[in-house]
C-alpha cells in the first residue's frame, strides 16, 4: 500500500470530521454525477395532474406546483449550485494566490497597495460585492460565478499572503536561494507546493461559503433563470407552498445543508490532518 | 491618539477607494442615464439639453468628485423610474434594515458569550460536545433557509407571528420590534454559532498559556482564572470578528427580509436592479458599504480600549 493511502486510512480513522465530510460530500457528488447522466424525469417536464403531490415511490420527493418531480429537480439544481462553486472557489483561489503570493514575496509598495485594496474589498460584504456585479452585467449564472468568483479574492489573498510570509525566510527557500532559483520558480515550485494542507483547508471552507452564498444569491432571483434552478432559486420558488406541501422545501433546503455540511466538516478534517 | 488619527485615515481612504470603485463600476454599463430618464422616443437634442443638465459630458473625476460630494451632503440624485428624490425613497427603509441587523448582534452577543465560556470551561464534556455538533450543523443552514423553517414553525404551526403582518415602526414601534425578533433570529443563528467556536478556541489557547498557569499557582480557583485573567485575552480576537459580523448581519438583512417580506432596503434594492434603476442601487450599495466602514473603525478603536498593546509601535 503506498504511503499516501496508509496516511488517508490512519487519518479517516482517527478524524472523525474527514470521514463524516467523505460520507457526505460523497454522497451528494454522487447523486449530482448520476444526475448528468439520468434523471428519474426531465427536470423540466410539467405534468399537471400531478402538482404539488407528497413524497412517494413515483415522485421520492414529491412534485412541484407545476408538477416537476422535485428529485429531478433537485439533481439537476445540485449540479448547478456545485459548478457555481468549483467556479466561484477556482478564481476566488487562483486570482487571490497569485496576489497574495507576490505580494508576500517581494513586499514593498505593491505589498501596501494591493492590501490596502484587499482590505477594502475585504471590509465589503460579499454579497454586495456580488449584487454591484450582477446589477452591471445582468443577472444569470455565470455572471454570479464571476462576481462570487470576485468576491472570494480577498480572502485566499489573505491566507496565502500570510503563508508566504511564514515561509519565505525557512531555510529551504534560503537553500533554494542559494542555488541560483529564480523568483517565479520560487514562488510557485517551492514557496506554494508547501503551504498545500493551509490551501486544501481553505478551498473547503470556499466551496462551503460559495455555495452559501450561491443559495442566497439565487434566493433573491440573481442566479440561475426558469426553467432550470439552483437550488437556492428552489428555495424562493417553493416558499408560497411550504404550508400546503412542506416536502418541496424541505428536500431542496436539505440539499443545500448537507452540501455545506459536507464542506465544512471537510475542512474541518484535513486541518486536523496528521 | 496617533493610532486612532491612523485608523481614521485608513476609514476616509478605504472610503474613497470603495466609492471610485461602485462608481467607475456603474460608469461603465452601456446606456446613457439621459435617454433612460426621458424614454426612447425623446428628440436628440432633448437627451443632448439633458445630458449638458446632468453634467454628463464632463470627464470622469469631475463626475465622480461631484456625485460623492453630492452623497455626503444627502443628495443620492434622481431615481429614473420614479422620478423623485432617491433619499426620500430609502431614508425612511433604514430604521428597519438597520433595527433588525442591530437585534441580531445583540442576540449574538448575549447568546455567544456565555455559550462559549460554558464549552471552554467543560472542554470534551457531553454538554460541549452536543454544542459543538449542533454548532456545526446551524452553520450549514443558510439564514433564508432558517428564515423559511421559523416561518413555519413559529409563525404557521405555534402561531407566535403572523408571516407577513408585518407593522412599520412610525405605526407601532412595540409590534415593529416584535415582527423584527424572528427575522433577526434567523440571522443571529449562524452567527452565535461561529462566535461560540471562535471564543471556545480562544479560550482554551489562552488557557494553555503561562500566565494562566501562574495564575492558578498563585492560588486563584478556575473561575477566578478565567474571569479575571484569560477572557480579557481571549475575547480580542472575538471582537474584530463580531465588528467583520455586524457588517455581515447588516448586508446578510437583505435575505432576509425577502424572506419574511419586510418592506425595507431589500425590496427596493432589488426591484431597483431588475429595473437597471441605477442612482438607487448606487445609493443602497455605498450607504450599506458606509456603515460597513464606519462600524470597522469604530471596532478598531474599541479594539485598542480593550487591548492597549495593539498599534503601540505607532505611538
Amino acid at each position: 500500500m503506498s504511503k499516501a493511502r496508509k496516511d488517508l486510512k490512519r487519518n479517516i480513522k482517527s478524524n472523525p470530521y474527514l470521514l463524516a465530510g467523505l460520507i457526505i460530500t460523497g454522497l451528494i457528488l454522487l447523486m449530482t454525477i448520476v444526475g448528468i447522466f439520468w434523471t428519474p424525469y426531465e427536470p423540466t417536464a410539467m405534468n399537471a395532474s400531478e402538482k404539488l403531490k407528497g413524497v412517494s415511490f413515483r415522485h421520492l420527493m414529491g412534485t412541484d406546483n407545476m408538477g416537476r418531480d422535485i428529485f429531478s429537480r433537485v439533481m439537476y439544481g445540485s449540479r448547478i449550485t456545485l459548478l457555481i462553486a468549483i467556479g466561484t472557489v477556482a478564481i476566488g483561489a487562483g486570482v487571490g494566490t497569485i496576489i497574495g503570493a507576490l505580494t508576500g514575496y517581494f513586499g514593498g509598495m505593491l505589498d501596501e497597495v494591493m492590501m490596502r485594496i484587499i482590505d477594502a474589498l475585504f471590509a465589503f460584504p460579499s454579497i454586495l460585492l456580488a449584487l454591484v456585479i450582477v446589477s452591471v452585467f445582468g443577472t444569470g449564472w455565470i455572471q454570479l460565478l464571476v462576481s462570487l468568483g470576485i468576491a472570494f479574492v480577498p480572502s485566499f489573498a489573505r491566507i496565502v499572503r500570510g503563508e508566504v510570509l511564514r515561509c519565505k525566510n525557512m531555510d529551504y527557500v534560503e537553500n533554494a536561494r542559494l542555488q541560483g532559483v529564480s523568483d517565479f520558480r520560487m514562488i510557485f515550485v517551492h514557496i506554494v507546493p508547501n503551504i498545500k494542507g493551509v490551501m486544501a483547508s481553505s478551498i473547503m471552507i470556499g466551496f462551503n461559503n460559495a455555495v452559501l452564498a450561491e443559495a442566497g444569491l439565487s434566493y433573491l432571483g440573481v442566479g440561475s433563470q426558469p426553467p432550470y434552478a439552483s437550488l437556492g432559486k428552489m428555495l424562493s420558488d417553493a416558499q408560497q407552498y411550504m404550508f400546503t406541501m412542506p416536502s418541496y422545501v424541505l428536500f431542496p433546503g436539505a440539499v443545500i445543508v448537507l452540501m455545506v455540511l459536507g464542506f465544512a466538516f471537510l475542512g474541518e478534517g484535513i486541518s486536523r490532518w496528521k | 491618539m496617533k493610532y486612532i488619527i491612523k485608523k481614521f485615515g485608513m476609514m476616509v481612504a478605504t472610503l474613497l477607494v470603495v466609492s471610485l470603485c461602485v462608481f467607475l463600476a456603474f460608469n461603465i454599463i452601456p446606456g446613457d442615464p439621459a435617454l433612460k430618464m426621458l424614454g426612447t422616443e425623446a428628440s436628440p437634442e432633448l437627451v443632448e439639453q439633458v445630458r449638458a443638465e446632468m453634467g454628463l459630458n464632463d470627464p470622469v473625476l469631475v463626475r465622480y468628485a461631484r456625485w460623492f460630494l453630492n452623497f455626503i451632503r444627502g443628495d443620492f440624485g434622481t431615481s429614473y423610474n420614479y422620478k423623485v428624490p432617491v433619499g426620500s425613497m430609502i431614508l425612511s427603509k433604514i430604521p428597519i434594515t438597520l433595527t433588525m441587523g442591530i437585534m441580531a448582534f445583540i442576540m449574538t452577543v448575549l447568546v455567544s458569550i456565555p455559550m462559549g465560556i460554558v464549552t471552554a470551561k467543560h472542554e470534551n464534556g457531553l454538554l460541549d460536545r452536543s454544542i459543538t455538533v449542533i454548532n456545526q450543523v446551524i452553520m450549514a443552514i443558510p439564514p433564508f433557509f432558517s428564515g423559511i423553517l421559523i416561518t413555519f414553525i413559529f409563525g404557521m404551526i405555534l402561531r407566535l407571528f403572523t408571516p407577513g403582518g408585518f407593522v412599520n415602526y412610525t405605526a407601532d414601534f412595540g409590534k415593529f420590534v416584535r415582527y423584527l425578533i424572528f427575522p433577526a433570529v434567523a440571522i443571529a443563528l449562524p452567527k452565535v454559532a461561529m462566535t461560540v467556536k471562535m471564543l471556545r478556541g480562544s479560550l482554551i489557547d489562552e488557557s494553555l498559556k503561562d500566565y494562566a498557569r501562574t495564575a492558578y499557582s498563585r492560588g486563584n480557583n478556575t473561575n477566578g482564572v478565567l474571569y479575571r485573567h484569560i477572557l480579557k485575552n481571549a475575547v480580542i480576537p472575538v471582537i474584530t470578528f463580531l465588528g467583520m459580523a455586524l457588517a455581515d448581519m447588516i448586508a446578510g438583512s437583505i435575505v432576509i427580509e425577502q424572506v419574511f417580506s419586510i418592506p425595507g432596503i431589500s425590496r427596493i434594492l432589488l426591484t431597483s436592479i431588475s429595473n437597471r434603476d441605477y442612482p438607487v442601487v448606487e445609493a443602497i450599495i455605498m450607504g450599506i458599504a458606509m456603515i460597513v466602514i464606519v462600524v470597522n473603525f469604530l471596532v478598531d478603536v474599541i479594539y485598542r480600549i480593550v487591548d492597549p498593546r495593539i498599534g503601540l509601535e505607532d505611538e
